[in-house]
């Protein structure tokens, strides 16, 4: 058993409501009831489970983007990273990707980097994620969503962080580039020893990437454990309905 | 690449043509006229007064015998100059604030919001007009109060197009990486909307082009000797009928100048 990256005890995590009317006061929404977790020291964990039920709402409480929670969460690690569900908003459409790269070290508190580590630095990432080095010198909108979405993993590398959350990372992409972009997850995973949350609604997906599997519903937990005993036998009516939904069971 | 995107602008986007044409010849008569003008802008000459246009005199003479030509030259680099300066200052106070504002949200949104929607509800010239009669008249309190006077439509637009942008995964993902507030507000999101900061930009020209000429027409704008397009205009309006020429030709300058920059503008809002 290897050491804990993560651990999440208790969270619940709160929305404004939106729809203020003038006397209602601040109500808020409660998307997470109760969550509990941790992540092992390199594996995959795998959130899955219908669209709203706070898998995307789980990781940006995780690298801090939403605030508003109780309960604690613990990391060993600082600043893990994230790839967003949608590739086509998640790159700055005004830099190119020679600058975007760069950006994540040009900020980097720990260090200063100088001009040569950082073109070093992207050398070695576009040949992580497999891109061409004339990709350099292209703004996002010249690039394919999967090409995006490679950029985005080498942005969320740049600083060798280790843990990487992946919201949906492939659900924004065709079915032959999904593929594409889950292998070089899983090499990267292999080559870089490093801890990955995995979130998404596919369950074939899911099975074939990851050690440990999260169901959730609704906002709360309802089955959590090693993939391959989960997906030989659930205990949850709701996950037995999502592997039969994916045609699993 | 970009010499594709340019040649394919010029071909469909005839506003851009149009806009770069019209603004070409007025910004050429006007920077001739640093170096050089037929006649000495504030020479009179008491034969030629108020004639009309002819070989020696173009666009006819004044009431004084100067020639309107030349003066008009000279007119339209204040006129300009006063234009650039309002937009300078309106374009750079009201990007800060809208930007500001719009990020950061909260108290002070609404607070700052509520004092621009105040100034928002007088019209930019009455707005300069007071701020003239409070702190007097002169191209530069001209200058200053029609770029305070257009701070609001600015911040207005700068904080809209910032709240579009700060929603989106970009902005989230650059604040992953540690990026401080002002560095993503200036150098994540700014870029992004630096079309429509081009397109507001030259709307704005034309908008204070025409108010330096109405303040300058109700006399409050540029003293004599200083002329400018709009003090023309007043001077030349009770020879209106006397010599047509004097009083149409810095009215069609001043014409010409707002609507190059209106084509110029929308050319680039259609910019593919």
């Amino acid at each position: 058993m290897s050491e804990d990256v993560i651990k999440i005890s208790n969270l619940n995590v709160f929305y404004k409501n939106r729809k203020r009317k003038l006397f209602s006061g601040d109500k808020k929404i409660q998307a997470l009831f109760d969550v509990s977790m941790n992540l092992e020291e390199g594996e995959v964990l795998a959130i899955a489970g219908e669209s709203g039920c706070g898998k995307s709402t789980l990781a940006r409480t995780i690298v801090g983007i939403n605030k508003d929670y109780t309960g604690n969460i613990w990391q060993k690690y600082d600043r893990p990273q994230m790839v967003f569900q949608d590739p086509y908003s998640s790159l700055n459409p005004a830099k190119k990707i020679d600058w975007l790269l760069k950006e994540p070290l040009r900020v980097d508190s720990r260090r200063k980097w100088t001009e040569e580590e950082m073109d070093e630095r992207v050398r070695q990432i576009m040949e992580d994620i497999e891109m061409p080095l004339s990709m350099l010198d292209r703004y996002p909108a010249q690039l394919s969503g999967g090409q995006r979405q490679r950029i985005c993993i080498g942005m969320a590398l740049m600083r060798s962080p280790k843990v990487l959350i992946a919201d949906e990372p492939v659900s924004a992409l065709d079915v032959t580039i999904q593929a594409q972009i889950l292998e070089l997850l899983e090499n990267l995973h292999k080559k870089l020893g490093i801890s990955i949350i995995f979130i998404s609604h596919d369950l074939r997906v899911v099975y074939k990437i990851s050690d440990h599997v999260m169901i959730m519903k609704e906002g709360r937990v309802v089955e959590y454990g090693k993939t391959r005993d989960i997906y030989r036998d659930p205990q949850h009516s709701y996950t037995r309905q999502l592997l039969e939904a994916a045609g699993i069971r | 690449m970009a010499k594709y995107v340019i040649k394919r602008n010029i071909k469909d986007n005839p506003y851009l043509v149009a806009g770069l044409v019209i603004t070409g010849l007025v910004l050429l008569l006007t920077i001739v006229g640093v170096f050089w003008t037929p006649y000495e802008p504030t020479a009179m000459n008491a034969s030629q007064k108020l004639k009309g246009i002819s070989l020696s005199h173009p666009m006819g003479t004044d009431n004084m015998g100067r020639d309107v030509l030349s003066r008009v030259m000279y007119g339209s680099r204040i006129t300009l100059l006063i234009a650039m300066g309002t937009v300078f200052i309106g374009a750079t106070a009201g990007t800060v604030i809208g930007a500001v504002t719009g990020y950061f949200g909260g108290m002070m949104d609404e607070v700052v919001m509520r004092i621009i929607d105040a100034l928002f509800a007088f019209p930019s010239i009455l707005l300069a007009l007071v701020i003239v009669s409070v702190f007097g008249t002169g191209w530069v309190q001209l200058l200053v109060s029609l770029g305070i006077a257009f701070v609001p439509s600015f911040a207005r637009i700068v904080r809209g197009e910032v709240l579009r942008c700060k929603n989106m995964d970009y902005v989230a993902n650059a604040r992953l990486q540690g990026v401080s507030d002002l560095r993503m507000i200036f150098v994540h999101i700014l870029p992004n909307i630096k079309g429509v900061m081009a397109s507001a930009i030259l709307i704005g020209f034309n908008n204070a082009v025409l108010a330096e000429a109405g303040l300058s027409y109700l006399g409050v704008g540029s003293q004599p000797p200083y002329a400018s397009l709009g003090k023309m205009l007043s001077d030349a309006q009770q020879y209106m009928f006397t010599n047509p020429s004097y009083v149409l030709c810095p009215g069609i300058v001043i014409v010409l100048m707002v609507l190059g920059f209106s084509f110029l503008g929308e050319g680039i809002s259609r910019w593919k």
